[in-house]
């Protein structure tokens, strides 16, 4: 497992496409951040609909990070290696997952320059930020992002094209979200309850009013668990033929 | 040891592999020997755990390889038909990869040192995969199924793209590998076959129609026995005297002539060598031979003869 994880942060970081991912959404967020505080009609420090831009951006470059990931083995055959080898494929699918998930860990960790002038210019704001809400919005974020990774590495393994692998996970992703804005348009009461409870978004707005909401936690740390065990099952499915 | 019992594989509803079984012992080298679409490559990826059998075992020292697949793969060393490269590594980061992977005890600068010199790559350690040549490419694959000391080694298809001479290296390699692994390699060339390993098994639409040892199979293949010969002289009379010759089964000349010479095709039965005998009786009547070289049996007329002689037990032998 640590093998194919350091082989996966060598792949992202000698190939342009851990560079690719940092760089773009690190200039979109901080032109989102831009936009929603300081350049805003009504300047304020509220970090709240800055996130929710966030949950929407990663629907677009999370994929990136996650398309190659076992599409690209597939293609060039470089899977009958891994699966070959001494390593259970649970072992790979959290490897891969892991290295994924420490990118854009990393990405979370230099988007924080982003606050630095809020907390900086507090004066000349009407009001503070507010500490509980922002950290409540990075620790949604990162859970989100989990699953979104978790999504992208179950979309990989379903073919060896990676571009057909990324559409495949911002379909998914885009169904998951907008649950939430279907569910204000239907008249349903059993619909309603069944479309709150799986909808990514909905999970999400507790977390931007700085409450922590314990079921939210166990909602996206499963859905992770559901998605990369799926990857693995697809694997063993497709060995049996 | 292999033991392989009535293992068969399904796509769809085709058997790739129909109902195999044969038992490989320690240190032996067996080439599986069959035209494209035989069923090799399904074999081996299931003796290596990437495909799981529609039915039927496979254990390895006793073990089924699904009992305990992390233990069992230890002991395989695998080349599938195309090298499992990373192409933007470069060839130490590769086998350093590989190393990691394979969980592997021994110490890596020392145990990746001598395989690379064991299959001449350490002047290429520091060049990236994609910009090496096929067989080069192709050595690194078998570096890399040599990390880990694996008791078994498995070879997909090794020689295809390679150049003669890499070829001839090759064969050398899978001998002296022969002397302290088992091997299993498979190609749809005979000859390679008979030159590196100790025993063939001959696969055909998914059944192992022969199982013998090298030494033996040229009796049961038996046309094994062809030469061609030029000779300086009148056709229709070194052809009946080439026919006279006793064991000659058939003397056939393609017409074409070069001087006053014609190229024969000889087949001949049972073991004593007619070279001699012809050599003298050609000698007597002053008919000089110019040229002469053995003509290899073909795969095809192997499976001619392999169903031939099946059909002569009455019935398939698998």
């Amino acid at each position: 497992m640590l093998a194919i994880y350091k082989k996966e942060m060598r792949t992202y970081f000698t190939t342009p496409l851990g560079y690719i991912f940092l760089a773009v959404a690190l200039c979109v967020s901080a032109f989102a951040f831009a936009l929603t505080t300081y350049y805003s009609s009504d300047p304020t420090s509220n970090t709240t609909s800055y996130f929710t831009i966030m949950i929407f951006l990663m629907v677009i470059f999370l994929p990136i990070l996650t398309m190659r990931s076992f599409s690209e083995e597939r293609r060039t055959k470089t899977d009958q290696l891994l699966f070959t080898s001494p390593v259970s494929i649970a072992g790979l699918v959290i490897g891969k997952f892991l290295s994924a998930l420490t990118v854009f860990l990393m990405y979370v960790a230099l988007s924080l320059f982003n606050l630095i002038p809020i907390y900086a210019n507090v004066a000349q704001n009407a009001n503070e930020p507010n500490a509980t809400i922002i950290i409540g919005n990075i620790m949604a974020l990162i859970l989100v992002g989990s699953c979104f990774i978790a999504i992208g590495i179950f979309a990989s393994t379903l073919t060896e094209n990676s571009a057909v692998s990324m559409i495949i996970t911002i379909g998914i992703l885009i169904v998951l979200l907008f649950i939430y804005f279907i569910n204000m348009l239907i008249d349903l009461p059993v619909l309603e309850v069944v479309f709150e409870w799986i909808s990514i978004y909905g999970r999400f707005t507790s977390f931007t009013y700085g409450i922590f909401d314990i079921a939210s936690l166990i909602y996206y740390l499963s859905l992770t668990g559901i998605f990369l065990f799926l990857s693995e099952r697809i694997f063993q499915v497709r060995r049996l033929g | 040891m292999i033991e392989v019992n009535s293992l068969s594989r399904r796509f769809g509803n085709n058997y790739a592999v129909d109902d195999v079984s044969f038992l490989i012992g320690d240190g032996e080298v067996v080439g599986l020997l069959g035209p494209n679409g035989a069923g090799k490559s399904t074999t081996m990826n299931m003796l290596t755990g990437y495909l799981s059998p529609t039915s039927g075992e496979i254990k390895i020292d006793g073990v089924d390889i699904f009992d305990d697949p992390q233990a069992s793969r230890k002991k395989i060393g695998f080349l599938p038909e195309q090298p499992p490269l990373y192409m933007d590594m470069t060839v130490w980061e590769y086998l350093s990869f590989v190393h990691e992977l394979k969980l592997c005890e021994f110490n890596k600068r020392e145990h990746l040192g001598e395989i690379m010199g064991l299959v001449k790559i350490t002047d290429v350690r520091d060049k990236l995969i994609k910009n090496l040549s096929k067989g080069f490419k192709q050595r690194v694959g078998i570096a890399g199924a040599l990390i880990g000391n694996p008791r078994i080694i498995i070879l997909d298809e090794p020689t295809v793209g390679l150049s003669p001479e890499q070829v001839i290296e090759f064969r050398s390699l899978v001998r002296s590998l022969g002397k302290k692994h088992t091997v299993i390699l498979s190609t749809h060339i005979l000859s390679e076959v008979q030159a590196v390993c100790s025993r063939i098994l001959v696969m055909n639409q998914g059944k192992i129609i022969a199982d013998q040892p090298t030494a033996s199979f040229k009796q049961v293949v038996g046309q094994n026995n062809r030469f061609q010969v030029k000779i300086a002289g009148p056709q229709k009379e070194v052809q009946n005297l080439l026919r006279a010759i006793h064991s000659v089964k058939s003397v056939t000349c393609d017409g074409y002539r070069d001087g006053d010479a014609y190229t024969y095709v000889v087949d001949y039965t049972g073991s004593v060598d007619i070279r001699k005998m012809m050599f003298n009786e050609l000698a007597k009547r002053g008919w000089p031979i110019l040229a002469m070289e053995g003509v290899e049996t073909t795969l095809e007329d192997v499976f001619v003869q392999l169903i031939k002689n099946a059909e002569g037990n009455g019935g398939a032998k698998c």
